[in-house]
């Protein structure tokens, strides 16, 4: 059947206008495939998680002692609120992987030889379980296992207290415990230098002299149960045992840092979408608004014919809504494609079972409808503008524009401007929201791109301050128990080391007032070289001899300020509690720490100064052969090396980041395009008489176009500046945002990222204005010479 | 057809500014071909006040498109002194018009965010030897008009901003298509009046096409055209004043 004639004249119409419809349609697509993406991940990644931590049991309070009695499980048991308890047995080592030269540490968590762990169960990936009693079996975690190559049926071998022993992989497996996994001290994971074993319990009581005995324990709650109260029982429960303090999983690594990143992808799954939308619902404003007042005698002839305001309302409607159907379908399946590669990459980084992109029908509707409704409301002020005119009037030609002399003009400064000048401000002068929104629109895309540099170069500085200016140690060491002054001489003596750094770590709680929290006190020696405190603009702290320094994210959560006195409780040894007044504050962008020096600490903690970590600066032509020692030495627990830290990191997120940006690049250059060539476009159509009078009166063709562009090449001035500082806010609102009690950003934009995205956005605006460009040859000039306006 | 006539014809001021020889134009229009000129010989001389005069569809408008620079023959030759208009490309037509044509407009074309002067202004910037905005529009008789914008002037008032617009650059040539055909008879007269001070005062060689056979009294020489070719070449004794017209 053959359409309605006035669906006829919309088809026409459209297939005129797609250059503009395209755009919008673009811009709207941007918006959709961002919600369908980081939606789509954040309810893949939501449901993951509760589907693995509720079928695998990952547990709610976590504990650590040095070695507590089994019988103590029991009492934990009967609690109330307590539903299950499973202590285990949890060491760490250093490990020899054959052709891996660096030293790894690896984390050996027991498995109970009579079944499944109760709680925190494995997903056995490949390979089998652990055989009762077996001593020379572990099963291995994924990331480790990939990051080198190991299968069941390799091997490695790795000193455990004090004794070789060769380990040979049973199984690769996953568990809620370490959806990412980063090990004790370090902030990025780092899969080929730190992974995590499980092994037969009863072999790794044996191997420890552990038997009867736990240093871990989890516990899952009953629903209702008092998180606090049993968290708080536990640590008395345990004190006498070397307890480091409980806490709940808001405090557990991995699921801080899953959470870290659900809560990132849903904040962007609504701000972007909502950024990108609102474009679209202004271009189609524009257009629609150009093509009503071009079509105003027809809208007239129409309402005379008999149609009503609603069929010639819904016609014009029906563009809108058409436009943003078109750019939904292309946002969804590009929102869906993006959405599986992104799914793909948290596979990789998260190891979870179930792991996929979520497509959900209301999703897809809901996302469609918002898309649709921000369509219609861009319409609207245009629509009704059409139906507020009486046939009549309608039908008439539009009454000449009142133009009155500019601001500057009446401030009389008239000689300043040329002609075309005054022209192209009194264009913007007459039209200010629509300028205003253009410019806005500009500025937005101007600052997704700062945004998207912003997180490059907040985690550069990051990285520069934490491995460059604070730690610039090339190996750090840990011994399993405190060791005295003479283990610098003996470290000294390793090869290839240059200097040592010993130091002292305990696990401590912090309190002022009602508030606490459990944290690391570093006790370090005056005038340390190899690790300084360093705030987040670079500039290093000395250490006071009394008082202890803060980070500022510890500082805020004790509500602390230098003067403070807080309670500090060592969570070790004798387990003392003393007060001690806060120095100083420094803004560190990583981790929260306490710093003491080494002598205040030792008085704290009521003994002689001993260490339980070492720095080293090496030779590097001699660290394989350092390496190749401290692997051996039983008092080392566990060495990390900065440069493979960094290195490692960079390559796990690089292709993230790669990703990231480009996208981000092309969707903020869809934005600044869809508006420049919008704005050229309508300016083309309303001035297209005057273009060519112009050209008649001589003009040149290259004249008439910077004629016609001048007006957006001033809002891209105004807009790109304004950008800039949006984006410096908006970084300044994410630092905020996306602040944790691991991590807070620098607000650290480089003069790069503001050239980057200023440039991007200025060289989309000129692209998009020379399409335009294109079509002012095409002006007819005979025809204006009977064109009446 | 009488094409040879322009240049046989009785003695007319000034020296040939455009000469014509065989110019035909042809546009096609889908399946068939309108040949809007059909070979036309033409002489223009300084000075001369020239009225093309014609019904709707004569070529007359085609005529003065290809004089102006806003078109090329199909075939034929168009020279104004020793420019070939018919194989310059579009920046020397650019040129050309910039240099030496001002054109006036049947519905005036000014720029409705610029003033009256700064509507002029917009031409003798890009002029070599202009004369000023002001003295332009005094010599349309709108000394007291400048600062006003397009709609606050009638439409006898924009169609003379537009001829003054169209003077102050010192054109060679002023083209005016229906330059009263958009205007009521009084007002039209004015216009006129002061086409014809530029004509006299300037000595700006004017072509004026209507198809108002009332306004050709006032011509150096009436050039009557039908269907693309030219058919009687009239010269006035004397000229009639723009007052005495009637239509």
């Amino acid at each position: 059947m053959r359409p309605a004639a006035l669906d006829m004249k919309l088809l026409r119409d459209m297939w005129r206008l797609r250059g503009h419809l395209v755009a919008v349609a673009l811009v709207a697509a941007c918006g959709v495939a961002t919600f369908v993406t980081m939606r789509g991940a954040y309810e893949g990644l939501v449901e993951a998680r509760d589907y693995y931590y509720a079928q695998y049991r990952f547990a709610d309070v976590f504990a650590q002692a040095k070695r507590a009695p089994r019988s103590l499980v029991a009492r934990v048991a009967a609690l109330p609120g307590v539903a299950t308890v499973q202590a285990r047995i949890v060491h760490e080592v250093t490990l020899d992987v054959p052709g891996f030269q660096d030293p790894v540490t690896v984390r050996l968590i027991s498995v109970p030889d009579d079944g499944r762990p109760a709680l925190n169960d494995l997903v056995l990936e490949s390979g089998r379980y652990v055989a009762p009693r077996a001593s020379d079996e572990v099963m291995i975690g994924e990331a480790f296992a990939l990051a080198h190559d190991l299968k069941p049926g390799d091997s490695v071998s790795a000193v455990i207290n004090g004794r070789w022993q060769r380990l040979r992989v049973v199984g690769i497996a996953n568990s809620p415990e370490y959806v990412y996994v980063i090990g004790g001290a370090a902030i990025f994971p780092d899969n080929q230098r730190f992974g995590v074993f499980w092994m037969s319990r009863k072999a790794l009581e044996a191997a420890l002299d552990m038997e009867d005995a736990f240093n871990d324990l989890t516990l899952r709650l009953a629903p209702g149960a008092d998180e606090k109260g049993i968290i708080r029982t536990l640590d008395v429960l345990l004190a006498p045992y070397g307890a480091t303090g409980a806490h709940g999983r808001d405090e557990q690594i991995s699921n801080q840092m899953l959470d870290g990143e659900i809560k990132t992808d849903r904040v962007t799954g609504i701000v972007i979408p909502a950024i990108f939308l609102a474009v679209a619902a202004f271009l189609i404003h524009n257009v629609l608004m150009r093509l009503i007042a071009l079509q105003r005698s027809q809208i007239g002839v129409l309402k005379s014919f008999g149609y009503s305001d609603r069929v010639v309302a819904w016609h014009y409607v029906k563009l809108a809504v058409g436009a943003a159907l078109v750019g939904g379908m292309i946002g969804i399946a590009l929102g869906a494609w993006l959405g599986n590669g992104l799914a793909d990459i948290y596979q990789r980084f998260f190891h979870m079972p179930r792991l996929e992109f979520r497509l959900s029908a209301e999703n897809l509707l809901g996302v469609t409808l918002v898309c649709v409704a921000a369509a219609v409301s861009g319409a609207w002020p245009a629509v009704r503008q059409a139906l507020r005119m009486p046939p009549a009037e309608a039908m008439r030609p539009e009454p000449p524009a009142r133009f009155k002399p500019l601001l500057v003009e009446r401030l009389g400064y008239v000689q300043l401007l040329s002609p075309a000048a005054r022209m192209l401000f009194r264009n913007v002068e007459r039209r200010p929201m629509r300028a205003a929104f253009s410019a806005l629109a500009i500025a937005l895309a101007c600052a997704l791109l700062v945004v998207g540099r912003f997180s490059l170069d907040a985690l550069d500085r990051t990285i520069r301050v934490q491995f460059e200016d604070a730690r610039r140690d090339d190996v750090q060491v840990g011994f399993y128990e405190p060791r005295s002054a003479q283990v610098k001489y003996d470290l000294a003596k390793l090869p290839g080391v240059m200097a040592v750094e010993a130091f002292r770590v305990v696990p401590a709680r912090l309190r002022l007032g009602h508030r606490s929290k459990r944290t690391a006190l570093f006790g370090l020696p005056q005038g340390a070289e190899l690790h300084r405190i360093v705030d987040i603009d670079g500039r290093v702290t000395t250490l006071p001899p009394s008082g202890v320094v803060l980070s500022a994210g510890l500082a805020r959560i004790l509500h602390a300020r230098p003067g403070s006195v807080i309670t500090v409780e060592i969570l070790e040894g004798e387990r003392r509690v003393r007060e001690v007044p806060v120095a100083s504050i420094v803004e560190e962008p990583l981790g929260l720490y306490a710093y003491l020096d080494e002598r205040p600490l030792a008085d704290l903690l009521g003994e002689d100064i001993e260490y339980s970590n070492a720095y080293l600066r090496v030779d590097p032509l001699h660290l394989d052969e350092l390496y190749q020692q401290i692997k051996r030495l039983p008092v080392v627990s566990g060495v990390s090396l900065r440069e493979a830290t960094i290195r490692s990191f960079l390559a796990t997120i690089a292709e993230n980041i790669v990703i990231s940006t480009t996208i981000l690049i092309v969707f903020a250059c869809v934005i600044a395009a869809g508006v420049v060539y919008n704005g050229a476009r309508i300016a083309l159509s309303e001035h297209a008489v005057t273009l060519a009078s112009l050209r008649i009166l001589g003009f040149t063709r290259r004249e008439v176009t910077g004629i016609l562009l001048g007006e957006q090449a001033l809002l891209a001035a105004i807009g790109i500046p304004v950008g800039l500082v949006l984006g410096y806010a908006i970084c300044a609102w994410m630092v905020v945002l996306i602040e944790t009690e691991l991590y807070r950003l620098p607000l650290a934009i480089t003069a790069h990222t503001y050239l980057y995205a200023a440039g991007l956005v200025a060289g989309a605006a000129v692209v998009s204005g020379a399409v335009v460009a294109w079509r002012v040859r095409h002006l007819d000039l005979v025809a204006v010479l009977k064109t009446r306006e | 057809m009488s094409g040879a006539a322009g240049s046989a014809m009785a003695p007319a001021p000034g020296v040939p500014a455009f000469r014509m020889r065989g110019v035909t134009k042809i546009y096609p229009m889908g399946e068939i071909e309108v040949r809007a000129l059909d070979g036309v010989d033409l002489e223009l001389h300084e000075r001369e006040f020239v009225v093309l005069l014609g019904a709707s569809g004569s070529g007359k408008s085609t005529l003065l498109n290809i004089l102006g620079g806003l078109d090329v023959p199909t075939s034929g030759e168009v020279w104004y002194l020793d420019h070939e208009l018919s194989r310059a490309n579009d920046e020397a037509l650019t040129h050309f018009r910039r240099e030496h044509v001002g054109f006036v407009f049947q519905f005036y074309n000014l720029i409705p965010s610029l003033t009256a002067a700064e509507n002029v202004a917009l031409v003798t910037e890009i002029a070599d030897d202009p004369m000023s905005p002001a003295d332009a529009l005094a010599l349309v008789g709108l000394a007291d008009r400048i600062n006003h914008f397009p709609a606050q002037l009638s439409g006898g008032e924009q169609q003379r901003v537009a001829i003054a617009r169209a003077v102050a650059k010192r054109p060679d040539v002023l083209l005016c298509d229906e330059p009263t055909g958009a205007l009521d008879i009084t007002t039209g007269k004015v216009v006129l009046e002061v086409l014809e001070r530029v004509n006299d005062e300037l000595g700006t060689t004017t072509v004026v096409i209507t198809h108002n056979a009332a306004i050709a009294r006032m011509a150096d020489r009436v050039i009557h055209i039908s269907s693309g070719r030219i058919g009687r070449i009239e010269t006035n004794a004397v000229k009639a004043r723009p007052a005495e017209l009637a239509w």
